[in-house]
């Protein structure tokens, strides 16, 4: 009791007739329906928390030397046979860390077992039905699980998103994309954050190509439109095609 | 598709700055570049915001457009779609100057 506050009307008095109020001090407000408010202003990033995780995984890879790959894509781009090619080729010469991002089970971590490389997995599960992307704090909690120590590159498998992996930095030195060509062309106008973002496109499954309509010119220049600084690398997981030179440019940024 | 975990951020902003206060509304700036729907976002906002403290915390959103200052000859172009061309010269050495935006720029808080 005793609480002052104002109505719309610009008079002050002494609480005493919001009853509802005082059943529920502590929590609930909603009979302070004329309590008048200030505007505070802010100007925060909405971002800013995921970006300080970000910041402490980016001081943590600096500390041990590792150089970070986000890999991103649509669900069945190929991102997982492109890793099981990639683990293959360079697993032998560099030593790589993958922490797998996934909605629910461990298939694509399991597929990535064997080749040499510490895998860790992130099921993002535990949210409101299964978190479509992974953030700093997520990544955050599977570096736990790897030996970073040990690691010269870190390829993180993003959730197969199109759309919201790419608003999330979780600390990465750079951020590359899978696309498949079964996708269709217009892909980089209808998803320009991701397109944007990212650093390198791989753009996989061209040994397709004979059998689809795809129009690869119009592809490209639709990727040009949005980013014009993109690095294209043509590519088949399944035949191997193009994955040298994806394996060069990921040695490249490990030796960034 | 993520606006939950939007909603989710923009909570922890408001009760961070709100401290002892009763956050009646908050106003959020988002560009046009941004992959976020507005209604998802207020739908989902009543939703996380139900039964805590921020339950009727109202969510005002400004929205930005997507606007490219030319390098080349100096117009500035607003942008319906992301292709990042000069409207008056059709040059591609353009910055964008807006559209990226993702804020939160202030709060109503009960005064105490």
């Amino acid at each position: 009791m005793g609480r002052f506050h104002r109505h719309d009307d610009g008079t002050t008095h002494e609480d005493h007739d919001h009853d509802v109020s005082h059943a529920h001090d502590l929590g609930d407000h909603s009979g302070y329906t004329a309590t008048a408010t200030s505007r505070v202003s802010v100007l925060e990033d909405i971002f800013s928390e995921n970006d300080r995780i970000a910041g402490e995984n980016r001081r943590d890879f600096a500390r041990h030397g590792v150089r970070t790959v986000n890999l991103m894509s649509s669900p069945g781009a190929g991102k997982t046979t492109l890793l099981k090619r990639t683990l293959a080729q360079l697993a032998a010469t560099k030593r790589i860390g993958i922490l797998e991002g996934d909605i629910a089970t461990s298939i694509d971590a399991d597929q990535l077992e064997g080749y040499g490389a510490a895998v860790a997995l992130v099921n993002t599960a535990a949210g409101f039905g299964g978190e479509c992307h992974l953030d700093a704090v997520m990544v955050r909690s599977g570096l736990q699980r790897l030996p970073l120590a040990d690691l010269e590159l870190l390829i993180i498998e993003n959730v197969g998103n199109l759309v919201c992996p790419a608003e999330f930095n979780v600390g990465e030195h750079a951020k590359a994309m899978v696309y498949a060509v079964t996708e269709g062309e217009e892909k980089p106008l209808k998803y320009p954050v991701m397109f944007r973002a990212v650093d390198t496109v791989v753009v996989n499954k061209v040994d397709l190509l004979p059998h689809l309509d795809f129009d690869l010119d119009l592809f490209l220049s639709n990727l040009h439109d949005v980013n014009p600084t993109a690095t294209v690398i043509q590519a088949s997981a399944r035949t191997g095609a193009g994955v040298d030179e994806w394996c060069a440019w990921l040695v490249g940024q490990s030796e960034a | 598709m993520h606006e939950l975990s939007l909603c989710e951020a923009i909570a922890a902003t408001v009760t961070k700055h709100a401290g002892e206060r009763t956050a009646a509304g908050v106003v959020v700036r988002i560009g046009h570049f941004r992959q976020v729907v507005p209604d998802a976002l207020s739908f989902c906002w009543t939703m996380l915001t139900e039964g805590t403290d921020l339950k009727g915390c109202a969510l005002e959103i400004e929205q930005v457009p997507a606007v490219v200052r030319c390098n080349a000859c100096g117009s500035e172009t607003t942008l319906d779609v992301p292709i990042m061309i000069c409207g008056a010269c059709e040059g591609d050495d353009v910055t964008l100057v807006s559209g990226e935006e993702f804020q939160v720029v202030s709060l109503d808080l009960s005064e105490v």
